[in-house]
């Protein structure tokens, strides 16, 4: 044994903060990568259709989105924090149903606005009793939920449609900002930047991942649990109420068979934007990105006149051909290695 | 001491690198037939990477295992298992609903002609692998029903079923009781007796010396050196460990009498505790001593806010706080470090940095939101202050080792400036290196005035740290010991509930 092992340690030792650059990060990120698929959907759907790249034509696409990203900004930052929320698509049939109900008895457009989120917020805090205070798994009450919300709809409308929405109402589902730019592409963005804020710059944020990770831990380390989790179950349902305002508007009227299927697609959102479904890891910047690519799928394979049921098999194969990359790429590498 | 012969498994230059962390450096470890090594090093040496490498778990970066003198390549746990190299792990993972046999023999269970399983002579194969290591139960035995040291003889089996030439046993003593413990020594040397390499891991000095018959020696993922246990004495092979003497001796304390900080009157529990009270004073040591079970963590996990007591008052400078959860203890000064630092401790999957900062994020946020430098400032302060080990502080902590992370949860709760911290066995499973270096940074965070609890189950450092010992039995204190009563027979009678003194032996 020479001499130097013996040596004692430094006094103190540095630690440096980051060991790789911003630069290198982003480049190696999920986000990176979805973005290549999103350019790569765009080049090719230019080529394919003449008409893809008609503003008018684009502006028309991004309804395809809009309103499931909404709900799935929530849905990003309940399934980081390990839970989920399956009632989305029957929160916003409900909240329809009432502001449907509501203009029966004659209410406004600022009225219907305020009885859409409150029947999402009430919704939101429906699932979150049940998860936080009882301790209930979440997949398990939100796939009951599920059925009840959208039951009671059917109850109130049977195979009725409540229509008469005031003109004022249209203006958030079918107005324009400037030129080509809509009023949800407006809110869009806005809901955006506030999630992102929540998640990725605040204390708050900072809680939900590390529920995400270890919520025994999360508990030990002094963060409330449970009063987290409750106010993302809130946030959901609120923004499903958003989008049931936003859907409802755009349609002109409600049927208690709105926005059926729609918690898979938010749910298939979130996953394709690199959110861990088992919570713990996912960006919004990736959800948004994702968003884009799915909004591009479908609105490009539309102008291809390709049939519906076609297209949610290309979402599903689109699906796990991304979320397969990465792991390729691991095995091929340490293929090449070993 | 038999001959060594050359060796069944030879690993060569073994190099196995992490993201910013060499966890192995071009090591090297030899296995003997009918040999028991032990393989020594601080946490963080290496050793679990290597029991991974071994046993198929991890590929290697560089460098060659042999078995038999022929370089193999062990890409998964099957292949690892064919070579005859089987491991019974710190937790090894067993299935409470099933039965002993089929425990035993999970995934390579003996088939019939038509390809299912042979129950009946798996039930056979077990009772005989049962019947060698003298396990007292049948293999019918539902596993749930079985107490952890016989779940461990049922993992013994279940390293034994595949025809084990070599056999990793990664502190297997850290969970026995003491007769346990003897019991186990006894299988080790009938493993010997057949013939089988055995790579022992611990931290124990006694116990190495007791059953090894050789050592190799790790520092941070380098190898020191290795040789027989004959040739070398304790001293010795823990300079070698962590490169410089250490002395055993406890660091030397000054209590002075200091004001009140903590007042318990009286909490009780349905089932865990009842009637606890006790005062703590500033810069005080308070030593919390009992057997397993005896209460001790249940209480200080219901003075932390996790469990509500029935009953009692909690004063912290004189004043009633009331404490509902993990939020209001620390909100009052009051933070604790957990015994199960990989559940309730760390939080893996988050860097270093977050770790530290998450209770503190009050302070170094801005209304709410975060702001990276304070965070950055406020981990390096910490982690500095700890000798922190680690590549960069936005590192999983998940990839450091055990006295790494235990360091990590120690720094996040310093961040929040407490007055009381609640340490829930500290030098648990961490080598004597850190333990010294734990102890050392108890004693000076006392003497800067924060008030420690002290949970732990070892009686040299329940005597050597604390100003005053608390000793529980069945949930309930038993005695209050300070100054000349501080001794072990003392801690042990109250302890077990002995209430005559032993008669003093010549």
């Amino acid at each position: 044994m020479s001499d130097s092992t013996l040596q004692a340690r430094p006094e103190t030792r540095h630690v440096p903060d980051r060991l790789n650059s911003r630069a290198f990060r982003t480049l190696r990120s999920w986000e990176s990568l979805l973005l290549a698929v999103a350019i790569a959907i765009f080049i090719v759907n230019s080529f394919a259709s003449p008409y893809f790249l008609n503003v008018w034509n684009l502006s028309d696409a991004t309804f395809n989105f809009t309103e499931k990203a909404m709900i799935a900004f929530a849905m990003a930052l309940l399934i980081i924090s390990g839970e989920i929320d399956l009632s989305v698509a029957s929160i916003i049939a409900l909240a329809s149903t009432a502001m449907g109900l509501a203009v029966q008895y004659g209410a406004g457009t600022p009225e219907l606005v305020v009885i859409g989120l409150a029947v999402g917020l009430l919704c939101g805090a429906f699932n979150a009793v049940f998860v936080t205070i009882m301790g209930l798994p979440s997949i398990v009450v939100t796939i009951g939920t599920m059925s009840l919300f959208r039951g009671i709809s059917y109850i109130i409308l049977g195979d009725d449609a409540f229509r008469g929405y005031p003109a004022s109402f249209a203006w958030f589902g079918q107005g324009y900002i400037y030129w080509v730019f809509t009023v949800e592409m407006l809110f869009f963005v806005i809901i955006a930047l506030a999630f992102g804020v929540l998640l990725h710059k605040t204390n708050f944020g900072r809680a939900v991942y590390a529920i995400g990770n270890n919520p025994t831990g999360a508990m030990f380390s002094g963060i409330r649990v449970q009063k987290v989790k409750f106010i993302l179950f809130l946030l959901t349902g609120l923004m499903s109420g958003a989008a049931a305002v936003f859907l409802t508007s755009r349609l002109g009227s409600t049927r208690p068979s709105i926005a059926t299927g729609m918690e898979l697609e938010v749910v298939t959102m979130v996953v394709l934007g690199g959110v861990n479904i088992l919570g713990g890891s996912g960006s919004i910047p990736g959800v948004v990105i994702a968003a884009f690519v799915m909004g591009l799928v479908t609105f490009g394979l539309g102008l291809l006149n390709v049939p519906g049921i076609v297209m949610s098999i290309f979402i599903g194969l689109l699906l796990i051909g991304v979320i397969a990359l990465p792991r390729l790429w691991t095995m091929a590498a340490n293929r090449r290695r070993g | 001491m038999t001959e060594s012969g050359s060796p069944v498994v030879s690993m060569d230059a073994i190099t196995k690198t992490f993201p910013g962390v060499k966890a192995l450096d071009q090591v090297r470890l030899d296995l003997y037939p009918g040999q028991v090594t032990a393989l020594v090093g601080e946490n963080g040496a290496g050793k679990s990477t290597t029991v991974k490498i071994l046993t198929g778990i991890y590929r290697p970066d560089g460098g060659t295992i042999r078995i038999d003198g022929n370089p193999v390549d062990l890409t998964t746990p099957n292949d690892a298992a064919a070579s005859g190299i089987t491991a019974i792990h710190q937790e090894t993972v067993l299935f409470d609903e099933l039965s002993v046999a089929e425990n035993v023999f999970i995934g390579h269970a003996p088939r019939t002609r038509l390809g299912l399983i042979d129950r009946a002579e798996m039930h056979r194969a077990a009772a005989r692998l049962l019947d060698e290591i003298g396990a007292p139960f049948g293999t019918h035995t539902p596993l749930r029903e079985l107490g952890i040291a016989n779940k461990h003889l049922v993992a013994i089996a279940r390293a034994l079923s595949v025809d084990a030439r070599v056999v990793i046993m990664d502190e297997p003593t850290a969970a026995l009781s003491h007769k346990e413990i003897e019991e186990l020594y006894e299988l080790v040397e009938t493993l010997k007796a057949q013939g089988k390499a055995i790579l022992f891991i611990s931290h124990k000095f006694d116990e190495i010396f007791r059953i090894a018959d050789r050592y190799t020696v790790f520092r941070d993922g380098a190898f020191v050196a290795d040789g027989e246990i004959a040739d070398i004495d304790e001293n010795a092979l823990v300079k070698m460990m962590v490169g410089r003497a250490v002395d055993h001796i406890f660091p030397a304390r000054r209590p002075t009498v200091a004001e009140e900080v903590l007042q318990v009157v009286g909490y009780d529990h349905p089932t865990e505790f009842a009637d606890i009270g006790f005062r703590l004073h500033r810069g005080e040591i308070l030593g919390f001593y009992g057997l397993v079970g005896a209460g001790r963590s249940e209480f200080m996990q219901s003075l932390f806010g996790i469990t509500r007591p029935s009953k009692g008052v909690c004063k912290m400078n004189g004043k009633i706080r009331v404490i509902r959860s993990p939020a209001d203890a620390v909100a009052n000064g009051i933070v604790y470090v957990p015994e199960d630092r990989g559940k309730q401790g760390a939080i893996i999957g988050l860097p270093i940095f977050q770790n530290i900062t998450l209770p503190s994020l009050g302070r170094t946020s801005r209304n709410g939101f975060l702001q990276l430098a304070e965070e950055f400032k406020l981990a390096r302060e910490y982690s500095e202050r700890l000798d922190l080990r680690a590549a960069s502080l936005d590192q999983d902590v998940g990839n450091l080792s055990g006295g790494n992370q235990q360091k990590v949860v120690i720094a996040k709760w310093l961040a929040t400036q407490p007055q009381v911290i609640i340490l829930d066995e500290p030098t648990k499973g961490i080598d004597i290196g850190s333990k010294a270096a734990v102890h050392e940074f108890m004693a000076e965070l006392a003497a800067q005035g924060l008030s420690v609890i002290m949970v732990s189950s070892e009686i040299p450092e329940v005597i050597g740290m604390s100003d005053r010992v608390i000793v529980m039995r069945d949930g309930r204190i038993a005695a209050e010991l300070s100054g000349d009563d501080l001794r072990p027979e003392t801690l042990v009678r109250h302890a077990a509930g002995i209430s005559t003194p032993a008669p003093q032996e010549a």
